[in-house]
């Protein structure tokens, strides 16, 4: 618990983390950055967790916990990812998104 | 006494089917001729035996008894179950040896005939599988398992009818066969569900029962005019119909002549023809008691115009074969026409007797004349009367043995087929007048085309051979010679005294002025023969030219067989076929090609919607996560 800072102040803090991702999953056109904007989603969860834990049920672990399995959860991801990217690149030299339309109709 | 061993005798050729039909590549000609032989001669042994031992011992105060033993097949309800098993009774033994005697000769005589052919083994695992099918058919204790066995006798007819798999027209007549007799077997089917459903029962024993539920109360039901029951065995005896080859069903039986000869002779003239004879006869205290003899008439006139008929249609055809086909057919008119005059008790049942005798008799002597047709067939190769003539110098066994089958079936005195065609003309006679004029008619019929086929076949001019014909090898000689002995001493057996309606003997007589009447009838129509066929002249085709139109109506067997085309070609599959094909391509295709292509048109409309952007793709799923969020919202908050 952190003097002086209410918990809803934090709230918002990471309210708007988590729509700072989802606007750059959106918006971004390079398939990495798309990456990071989902990293930031991520990490709003992750501090909500230990957050809410923190300010509510003081006597308890399971939030801390918890963020510890996101955070590997994430880095697996990411490495799934960024092979996945990798060999995008190695098929059609580019990890733009607009070159990734082809799986259409 | 025990007969439950007689379960053997339809098991032994099926084990032979199984063993010959799995390795038939495996086994050699000259051993799979005696497996099978050996079999069926097992099987023979065994039918003679239960016979010596049934008729001598099998009475019970007068009466002959009827042993039971089977088994629960498929158990459904209480009510409703089939049964598998074998029954004991006079026509069923009768039966055993007619069929094992003609399917153990003819086995016999296929190990001759059948030499060198390139489906030898196959050929014999076929007869196994039709004798094991007749067993089962004779042996059978209830309408559904009869049914089996009818069905399984057919499909061997059609497999055999089909031997010579590489010559279509045998394919057609096989396919011909079967399609005919399955579509009669329709009414069967029908019929035994109508009888079962009504009687509550399929067991012949609570059928046949005279105190039983239908021979007392078959009145309580009717349909249009008639008991239901009447309808029923109508139906069941369609079956019949189309398995014995009577009017109008008859058109697959000279078809079937395409097969092997000694098939003919085991299927086509001696067993699987007179099925329709037996259920008749298994069911006939049913057929004599409801309606008072209702669908007996009918048996009984479908009996005696097909014999007349198949006698005119025999005297015009040339191919020998044929020839013998029309014959069975029109003896197998006699022995309907028996059961059809039959009444129930004690000297008035000479009908059953009779048809029953005759079956026995004619199973004898047409097996005979069709393995002696067999015989000169393998000798000079050709089917056709015109190719032969003067063959008695070279064949003098078959020669003799045809000549005593000719004079058994043309009812000379002393042979077999005279004492039992004059039991079934004196039955008609006390009866019914018109029937036995005309079955009179058809006696000096069938002596008439019979001593033409001997005659032309036998003797007349000398043909120009390919090579000097020879007789058969003894391999075929010998059953032939066994039957000859058989189409004499067949007659003596006192039948009256094993085989009757109510299975209570009796002593029947000759009765000398109408075997004196059938006898000389017969006697004009060999002489005619004689006159017409002993030297080649010119009167066939003068009375051929006399009788004109009605010749050429005969020749081309009252065209049935045109008929038939008419029917099926014209009426079916031009008319009902052409307006359902029509139905099937504009209304039932077009709706689902429409289906389709409205499908197709939507699916281009919006198939923009699939942008291949992920984001696009993320975008919806989390607008799709917010609306029912909203929506679950709203609805938790009020």
């Amino acid at each position: 618990m952190i003097a002086g800072i209410n918990i809803y102040e934090i709230l918002t803090l990471t309210s708007i983390l988590f729509f700072i991702g989802v606007y750059g999953f959106f918006t971004r056109e390079n398939l990495i950055t798309v990456l990071l904007s989902i990293e930031l989603i991520l990490n709003a969860a992750a501090v909500n967790f230990v957050l809410i834990n923190t300010y509510l049920y003081p006597d308890l672990l399971q939030g801390a916990i918890f963020s510890i399995f996101i955070i590997a959860l994430a880095a697996a991801e990411t490495a799934l990812a960024i092979a996945i990217i990798i060999n995008l690149y190695k098929l059609i030299y580019s990890v733009e998104v607009k070159d990734t339309e082809t799986m259409k109709y | 006494m025990d007969f439950s061993y007689t379960i053997l005798i339809p098991l032994i050729p099926l084990a032979l089917f199984i063993v010959l039909g799995i390795f038939s590549k495996k086994i050699p000609p000259s051993i799979s001729g005696w497996i099978g032989s050996l079999g069926l001669g097992t099987s023979f042994v065994l039918s003679w035996y239960t016979a010596y031992t049934y008729f001598l011992e099998g009475k019970l105060n007068g009466v002959y008894q009827t042993f039971i033993y089977k088994n629960t097949w498929l158990n459904f309800t209480d009510k409703l179950h089939i049964d598998m098993g074998v029954l004991i009774d006079p026509i069923s033994v009768m039966m055993l040896v007619v069929v094992s005697t003609i399917s153990f000769m003819v086995h016999l005589y296929s190990r001759g005939y059948m030499k060198g052919d390139d489906g030898y083994t196959r050929f014999f695992s076929y007869l196994a599988l039709f004798s094991f099918s007749m067993f089962g058919l004779v042996l059978a204790t209830n309408l559904f398992q009869i049914y089996i066995f009818w069905e399984l006798v057919g499909a061997s007819s059609f497999l055999l009818i089909g031997y010579y798999y590489t010559k279509p027209s045998a394919v057609a007549a096989a396919k011909k066969a079967f399609i005919v007799t399955r579509f009669a077997d329709l009414g069967f089917l029908i019929g035994i569900l109508v009888v079962s459903y009504y009687a509550g029962t399929f067991d012949f024993q609570e059928i046949n029962n005279l105190q039983g539920s239908i021979i007392t109360n078959w009145a309580a039901t009717s349909f249009m005019g008639l008991s239901v029951f009447t309808w029923g065995l109508i139906l069941i005896y369609m079956g019949g119909i189309g398995k014995s080859a009577m009017l109008p069903f008859h058109i697959w039986l000279p078809d079937a002549m395409e097969g092997p000869t000694p098939v003919s002779a085991l299927i086509h003239a001696a067993t699987m023809v007179v099925a329709g004879v037996y259920l008749v006869a298994r069911l006939f205290p049913v057929y004599y008691f409801v309606e008072d003899g209702f669908a007996l008439q009918i048996v009984a006139y479908i009996g005696a115009i097909s014999s007349l008929v198949a006698a005119v249609i025999a005297i015009t055809q040339t191919d020998i074969k044929r020839v013998l086909a029309f014959s069975t057919m029109s003896q197998i008119g006699y022995m309907m026409l028996a059961l059809g005059v039959s009444k129930y008790d004690g000297h008035e049942g000479l009908g059953f007797m009779a048809s029953m005798f005759h079956l026995f008799t004619h199973a004898m002597f047409k097996a005979l004349l069709f393995l002696g047709a067999g015989s000169v067939i393998h000798a000079i190769h050709s089917n056709e009367m015109g190719d032969m003539g003067g063959l008695r110098k070279y064949m003098p066994i078959t020669h003799i043995t045809f000549l005593i089958a000719a004079l058994s079936i043309a009812g000379f005195p002393g042979f077999a087929g005279f004492f039992s065609k004059d039991e079934i003309l004196a039955a008609a006679f006390e009866n019914n007048m018109l029937i036995y004029i005309s079955s009179v008619f058809v006696a000096g019929l069938t002596a008439f085309y019979m001593f033409r086929l001997y005659f032309g076949i036998f003797w007349g001019q000398e043909k120009q051979y390919k090579h000097t014909p020879h007789e058969s090898p003894w391999s075929m000689t010998i059953p032939m010679i066994f039957l000859a002995f058989m189409s004499i001493a067949g007659g003596y057996f006192h039948f009256s005294e094993y085989v009757t309606a109510d299975h209570i003997p009796f002593k029947s007589h000759l009765d000398l002025p109408l075997a004196a009447i059938a006898t000389s009838v017969g006697l004009i129509g060999i002489i005619l023969a004689f006159v017409f066929y002993k030297k080649e002249n010119n009167l066939p085709e003068r009375f051929a030219h006399a009788f004109g139109v009605f010749y050429k109506w005969t020749y081309h067997k009252f065209y049935f067989d045109e008929l038939y085309i008419f029917i099926t070609k014209k009426v079916l599959f031009g008319v009902v076929g052409f307006s359902a094909a029509w139905f099937d391509k504009y209304i039932v295709d077009a709706s689902m090609v429409g289906i389709g292509n409205v499908t197709v048109s939507i699916s281009n409309k919006i198939k923009g919607l699939q942008s291949g952007k992920f984001q696009d793709y993320a975008m919806s799923f989390i607008g799709g996560g917010v609306v029912i969020a909203m929506v679950i919202f709203y609805l938790w908050i009020n």
